[in-house]
């Protein structure tokens, strides 16, 4: 669905992107994991042919993102942070012009406002709306004509806990479908919980990069087992045989109120590889 | 051709919830409504409020309507967005400038009502009005262009509004004012829509005007080629 091989970008002499290589298959959440200013909205404009980039090569729907059709252009939906909405305008008559462009039927509209939890507020004009009911919004113009592949960038950079979760609910909703997303974020759990691959993006270059899961085992070194008991102690175990007979006797004798293994999360590999945290610029 | 009808929609149904844009649209014709129908001096020239707001209409409402909506859809992102649903530039720059024109046209089309001109007269007035919207457009859309966000857009349209409206009107009292006014394509309309005759047009008029409407042209090619609609 995308290939992207050796692709570099230069911004005057600053590269921003160093030999980047993904391959990202049909249904797949792919999550481009970075701190602020690692190139990630950068990759998303090369991919989505808003920037030109200098070396290698971009396919979307087997294609040269450089030879994309009009066609093949309404088959992407693209959510950008920077992207604007008609404030004059109601959310109805925001998603209404896009309506006629892509020639969707207006029942469509209200099925996508529906959708995005914005019926109520169908009437109500953009500038009126919340930072979460914006961003709702933008989904909604982005899922309306049901892409083939939806970028989106930072979807729910700043919103709160519960918008998260709901914008969260309509991604996994859209793979469901069959839509390939591609997704950037700085927020690790929210690419642990939703992506099938993610590649971790520090200064243009790719660190590392397959499942979060796959990604935490591989540098979990230090395979700890942590306990807290009733009585207040903590002990720390090795994740290893001989640790086994001892958390059992523990655990029959109903002494262990928690237990965790020490995995890393993707915020520690991140830190682990590169030395700054992925949030360290917000 | 569909995409340029969706421009046209969007934008007449901004306009209507956009004051500024709208008085822009509004406040000549009426101006002219009321002036010529209420005020009526000895020695003054027929259809003088008409004539003169004519010019003023061309030189201001076009140049700043166009400038503004450009450079509030760059600024604001919107224009991405369109593009990216495959809207091409030039059906974006088409949608809005025969929106803008024919919005104009309807108010000279007030004007020139209000102004009870006879048949020949009010043909000959609209074409002067359609052809000078032309250029302003034009201008409008360099300086949409070029701008990078409202405010600097209406930075460069003031000085130029000012120039294309009040350098004409300057004109009738002043000689000097006259000479540079006359370099200007709307101190050419001036005097064109001053005779009443098509005499001008094909003598020297058409000559300063085709070289404004170059200039401009040139501007704006310059501005597309450097900045495209980013």
């Amino acid at each position: 669905m995308i290939e992207v091989n050796n692709v570099h970008k230069k911004f005057n002499q600053k590269v921003v992107l160093k030999g980047i290589h993904l391959k990202i298959s049909k249904g797949e959440i792919f999550g481009l994991l970075g701190p602020s200013g690692a190139g990630k909205t950068t990759l998303i404009k090369i991919l989505t042919g808003q920037l030109e980039f200098e070396e290698g090569s971009v396919k979307i729907l087997n294609k040269s993102v450089k030879e994309l059709t009009g066609e093949d252009r309404k088959k992407l939906g693209i959510m950008m942070e920077q992207f604007g909405l008609y404030d004059r305008f109601s959310c109805m008559d925001n998603l209404k012009i896009f309506a006629e462009i892509y020639r969707i039927p207006y029942n469509k509209v209200k099925e996508s406002l529906s959708m995005v939890g914005l019926e109520a507020a169908a009437k109500i004009p953009a500038c009126k709306l919340s930072k979460g009911m914006r961003s709702r919004l933008q989904l909604a113009r982005v899922f309306m004509h049901t892409p083939q592949i939806i970028f989106l960038d930072e979807p729910t950079s700043g919103l709160d806990p519960a918008t998260s979760r709901a914008i969260h609910q309509m991604i996994i909703a859209k793979k469901e479908e069959g839509c390939t997303i591609f997704l950037t974020t700085h927020d690790m759990e929210e690419a642990t919980k939703l992506c099938d691959h993610v590649a971790l993006l520090n200064e243009g270059k790719i660190v590392e990069y397959g499942s979060p899961q796959e990604i935490c085992t591989k540098y979990n070194h230090q395979k700890r087992i942590r306990l807290r008991l009733y009585d207040g102690r903590n002990l720390d175990f090795a994740h290893a045989k001989d640790s086994a007979s001892e958390i059992y006797s523990l655990l029959l004798k109903e002494q262990v109120e928690t237990i965790h293994s020490s995995e890393p999360n993707l915020e520690t590999v991140f830190l682990e590889l590169t030395g700054r945290c992925l949030q360290d610029n917000e | 051709m569909r995409n340029i009808c969706i421009i046209f929609k969007k934008q007449l149904k901004d306009t209507l919830k956009n004051k500024t844009i709208l008085i822009q649209f509004i406040l000549f014709p009426l101006m002219t409504v009321v002036m010529e129908n209420s005020i009526q001096l000895e020695g003054m020239a027929e259809h003088f409020f008409a004539k003169l707001f004519s010019i003023m209409y061309i030189g201001m409402a076009p140049l700043a309507a166009v400038s503004s909506i450009i450079s509030e859809e760059k600024e604001k992102n919107t224009l991405r967005v369109l593009i990216m649903a495959n809207v091409k530039p030039w059906q974006y720059l088409m949608g809005i400038g025969l929106y803008v024109w024919s919005i104009c046209m309807l108010g000279a089309g007030v004007i020139g009502l209000a102004t009870a001109f006879n048949h020949e007269q009010f043909i000959f007035f609209m074409s002067v009005m359609g052809l000078g919207f032309m250029i302003s457009i034009l201008a409008g859309a360099a300086v949409g262009i070029l701008a990078h966000n409202q405010m600097m857009a209406t930075s460069v349209v003031m000085p130029m509004m000012m120039v294309l409206s009040f350098l004409p009107m300057i004109s009738m009292f002043n000689e000097k004012v006259e000479k540079v006014a006359k370099i200007t394509y709307t101190g050419q309309l001036r005097e064109i829509l001053y005779n009443m005759s098509w005499d001008l047009i094909l003598n020297n008029s058409i000559v300063v005007i085709g070289i404004n409407a170059i200039c401009f042209l040139a501007l704006f090619t310059i501005a597309y080629r450097k900045n495209g609609l980013e």
